[in-house]
């Protein structure tokens, strides 16, 4: 186990990069604290493996230095680093019994075979393959065999970390529950640093402590689900998190006013920005529906179960909230924002105001 | 040897204890490059050697080297091969290669095996294209039988056909024609063609052909305008192996030709006289039928990776 | 993929079947015709039984070469499948260097077969040729037009240098279809290079090393070509394979029962090795996949 820091790492897959867009991972310049659990949230192409390959060792970053519990590892081979990495399709050695498959990584690194029976028959319990230890891997169904991968990477007790390069993608849905139950399980009881890509965002909030969400190639927002939700940084952060996402809307800042169309917003304080583009993000949940506030009109009703989710056209602009399953839905609604749900952007990123950030308890999808 | 063990060895692993012994399981640490006995020891584990090219590199050198004497032999007098080891030519002459351009016998020698060649790439693929749809598509009255017939004849040497092939193409006249040597060589590359072109449409889809048929395509038409460009880079293939091994073929092609069909490689022969052996015209002869073989390498040398995985790794 | 059954399939199988039967079907029917009569010329035969099998089979022509094609084909295998495995693995992942290596190493498969004889002929002289001179000056007594051994040494380097480009091709084939992530896993578990090798490699390469082997096998064993033309079946018949040894008495003694006799017996006997080699070694990748077992 080890705290991973990635001092201004830097990768293209060009010999000379030029430009910002040559650069695979822009610059990442940010810590994995020892014993976390991390997940890596973003959409595909936005760097996230080539940052998992960077610290495993299997790519070398062009630019910046790579630090576990403060050694400097850029030098090392990935066998050295000592990490397991789990990849999104499965890796299994056809010609090896699921046994031997699991018992590979831990004899490669002499460990005495009784400890090795003894981690192997821990983790084929935990994947549920006991009764299939005997068998050739080559027969086993994808999701079989990308258990036996997932065992893999967690059968050594004393690596620096554990990599997870979207492991569930091809297990089946209840699979999937089960299997992150037990990863995070797993994580209580050794407290090894993991980190876990994925681009669904309900797999990275449930996994992870903290969440790192990717964009093109830079690190947008670091933070707890929580604070993902209610203060993204930044607007992708925003739209990517929650369902639906978050409003975007552009505006024009007036002193502590937000002008949107011909409707002005009170805001809390005047935030001061001398950018051309501003924009008010707003949660569908934070959007009130009723007889006062500015005019609106419904597009679309969504029921989803436990609430509804309500499209409305306000000034030209798609908007949607969130309304109650028993609450009433006027016909000529009006909509108002909840002051504590307003976030203000400029150039897309979140400008700070003097506000106090209150701590909210954790919302997840809905109320 | 228990299956534990026996993959243990297979692995390579440290010995026991000689690690890592008591390492306690859930304990081990961060990395500390250079103090960690295990780290050093994975250091460059499983990596690749750093002399790896020198393995094709000595083999390259190995295959160049009779081809090179060829060629440095064809640029030399009589004198010169017979008079002492050069390893250059000291006095390069283009004689040798006069003679061949400049003798009828000897440029129709090519011809001859460029056009026999051709046309038994040509009837080969035809014959083997819809036959090896039929054998990727469809289950019918004695299919695997009949695969396997066709893959013996392809095992069958050419020495035990050189007679009966004599005989009958005889008796239908086709002896020293360019047709004789292209029928005969179908006997081995039919079966061969018939085998990839399977390995390759068996990789594309069903589906596509039902929805042609659906859109109102006529199996020709679907199998002229749609299937065939899904499997060009195996009919390039299978035209390669047709060329390849027709080419290279000498005992038929040789037993079938007295005069006008006969074949480069048996040409090549008439350098023995009685004044003793012209190297230098046998050997420029030599050079020049490595020519349109390296032209067709050259010319798929970026499908010849894939082209040998005849379709389906 | 599932197959329809569909018996109007034969008639896309007709040309093949039209033009193999012209290639191959009446041919070989004269060659049974042969080999079950006998002639004295002018188109009268007469019934002669199994009278030219027994006379093959208790020759011991027939077999001296039968055995010298064992031990030719043996040698063969041997030599060419670790070594083109060997060349395989070690062959550029990506670059220039894969169209360089890939068009040199094919170069002597697209040699007629016959120029090969003659380049390792000249090849070898001692008085005109590179390797025969270099051996003799370094005081090796090298001929192999006088001697066995050298002339069997001859015979096998040249097919080594004419053959093994195609297990190379096969099995590179094989090699660069195998995806990354493999390799990636077993630097992250930590494999040795030998481990690399006989976990992922070799059982990626199972296919293409089958035909690899089938064809070089079916190949050497039908060689011909090649050894006429360096060795001419000598020193004595110290290279003369079956295939030099029918030719001889086909087309040259034209003793047509004897030879189609004995073309029989090769052609059942290639079927037969062939037949057993594709059994033996499919046989070990579906064990190997189908082996299970409770506990």
């Amino acid at each position: 186990m080890a705290r991973i820091d990635l001092d201004h790492i830097r990768h293209s897959y060009m010999a000379n990069p030029q430009k910002p867009a040559d650069y695979a991972l822009k610059e990442v310049h940010t810590s994995f604290e020892d014993g976390g659990a991390y997940a890596l949230l973003g959409p595909s192409g936005c760097g996230k493996t080539t940052l998992l390959n960077i610290i495993s060792g299997l790519l070398r970053a062009s630019e910046g230095c790579l630090l576990f519990d403060g050694h400097d590892v850029n030098g090392l081979s990935t066998q050295e680093r000592n990490i397991a990495q789990v990849f999104q399709f499965p890796v299994v050695y056809d010609t090896m019994t699921v046994y031997d498959n699991l018992a590979f990584p831990l004899r490669n690194r002499g460990l005495a075979e009784p400890d090795v029976d003894r981690r192997v028959r821990e983790i084929l319990e935990m994947i549920d393959l006991a009764s299939w230890s005997k068998r050739k891997a080559r027969g086993l169904t994808a999701d079989q065999k990308q258990k036996i991968s997932l065992g893999r990477g967690l059968v050594r007790a004393d690596v620096n970390a554990i990599l997870f390069d979207e492991p569930l993608t091809v297990i089946d849905p209840h699979m999937k529950w089960v299997l992150r139950s037990q990863l995070k399980q797993l994580h209580r009881r050794f407290g090894t640093t993991m980190v876990y890509v994925t681009h669904d965002q309900t797999e990275a909030l449930t996994f992870a402590e903290r969440v790192v969400v990717m964009f093109e190639g830079e690190v947008v927002q670091i933070g707890t689900p929580d604070e993902l939700f209610e203060r993204p940084r930044h607007t992708f952060v925003g739209y990517f998190i929650g369902s639906p996402g978050m409003n975007v809307l552009p505006i024009r800042l007036e002193g502590n006013r937000a002008q949107l169309g011909s409707q002005a917003i009170a805001l809390p304080d005047a935030p001061a920005t001398s950018s051309a583009k501003t924009e008010l993000g707003i949660r569908p949940e934070y959007v009130r529906l009723g007889r006062a506030g500015m005019p609106a009109r419904i597009t679309k009703i969504e029921d989803i179960g436990r609430h509804r989710i309500v499209r409305l056209d306000l000034e030209g602009r798609e908007i949607a909230a969130i309304a109650g399953e028993d609450e009433e839905i006027p016909a000529e609604p009006h909509v108002s924002f909840d002051p504590a749900g307003i976030n203000l952007y400029a150039d897309s990123w979140r400008l700070e105001t003097g506000r106090i950030e209150t701590a909210r308890p954790m919302t997840g999808g809905g109320h | 040897m228990t299956d534990a063990t026996a993959s243990r060895e297979a692995a390579g692993a440290l010995p026991p204890g000689s690690a890592l012994p008591d390492a306690p399981l859930n304990q081990g640490g961060g990395i500390r490059a250079g103090e960690d006995r295990v780290a050093r020891a994975m250091r460059r584990r499983g990596d690749e050697s750093r002399f790896w090219w020198l393995v094709p590199t000595l083999y390259i050198v190995f295959l160049l080297l009779p081809i090179y004497w060829l060629i440095n032999m064809s640029f030399k007098t009589n004198q010169e091969i017979i008079g002492g080891m050069t390893l250059f030519p000291h006095e390069p002459t283009l004689r040798n290669y006069r003679i061949i351009f400049s003798d009828p016998s000897w440029y129709w020698g090519y011809l001859n095996s460029i056009t026999y060649v051709l046309i038994n790439m040509v009837v080969s693929v035809a014959v083997a294209l819809p036959a090896a749809y039929a054998f990727s598509r469809y289950r019918f009255l004695g299919d695997k039988h009949l695969f396997f017939w066709l893959l013996t004849n392809r095992m069958a040497p050419p020495a035990v056909f050189a007679l009966p092939f004599f005989q009958l193409y005889s008796a239908f006249g086709l002896i020293d024609t360019h047709i004789a040597v292209a029928l005969a060589h179908c006997l081995f590359n039919v079966p061969l063609a018939v085998w990839i072109l399977e390995g390759f449409m068996s990789g594309v889809p069903k589906e596509i052909d039902e929805t042609a048929y659906i859109d109102g395509y006529s199996f020709p038409r679907f199998f002229v305008k749609i299937f065939m460009p899904l499997i060009a880079s195996g009919i390039g293939v299978a035209a390669f192996f047709c060329f390849m091994f027709s080419w290279v073929e000498l005992l038929l092609a040789r037993t079938l030709t007295t005069v006008n069909a006969k074949p480069i490689a048996a040409v090549m022969t008439r350098t023995v006289s009685a004044s003793g052996m012209d190297w230098g015209l046998l050997a420029a002869a030599g050079v020049l039928t490595l020519i349109p073989g390296a032209l067709v390498i050259w010319f798929v040398r970026n499908y010849i990776a894939k082209g040998f995985a005849l379709g389906r790794v | 993929m599932e197959k329809s059954w569909n018996n109007r399939a034969w008639f896309l199988v007709l040309p093949v079947l039209v033009l193999v039967a012209f290639s191959a079907v009446v041919p070989l029917m004269t060659v049974v015709n042969y080999a079950f009569q006998d002639t004295f010329g002018n188109n009268e035969f007469f019934w002669a039984g199994t009278e030219w099998f027994e006379q093959v089979l208790d020759s011991s022509r027939f077999w001296e070469a039968m055995a010298r094609n064992l031990a030719f084909s043996a040698i063969i295998l041997l030599i060419e499948v670790p070594l083109g495995i060997l060349i395989a693995l070690n062959m550029p992942k990506s670059g220039w260097g894969v169209p360089v290596c890939l068009v040199l190493m094919a170069l002597p498969l697209l040699i007629p077969w016959n120029v090969v004889g003659t380049i390792w002929q000249v090849f070898g002289r001692s008085d005109i040729g590179l390797l025969g001179y270099t051996l003799n000056q370094l005081g090796v007594d090298y001929n192999y037009t006088r001697d066995t051994t050298d002339a069997w040494a001859t015979v096998i380097v040249m097919d080594v240098w004419h053959w093994t480009s195609l297990v190379v091709l096969l099995c590179y084939a094989g090699l660069v279809s195998i995806p990354d992530a493999y390799y990636q896993a077993a630097k992250i578990d930590g494999a040795s290079r030998w481990a690399v090798f006989r976990f992922i490699q070799l059982p990626k390469m199972n296919r293409v090393l089958l035909i690899a082997v089938l064809l070089r096998f079916m190949d050497s064993f039908m060689i011909y070509t090649e050894p006429f033309v360096v060795t001419g079946g000598g020193p004595g018949n110290a290279t003369t394979f079956l295939s030099i040894d029918l030719v001889k008495m086909a087309l040259g003694q034209f003793d047509l029962g004897p030879a189609a006799a004995m073309s029989l017996v090769y052609f059942l006997i290639i079927l037969l090795l062939s037949w057993v080699f594709y059994t033996v070694m499919t046989n070990v990748g579906v064990e190997r996949s189908n082996q299970s077992g409770g506990h």
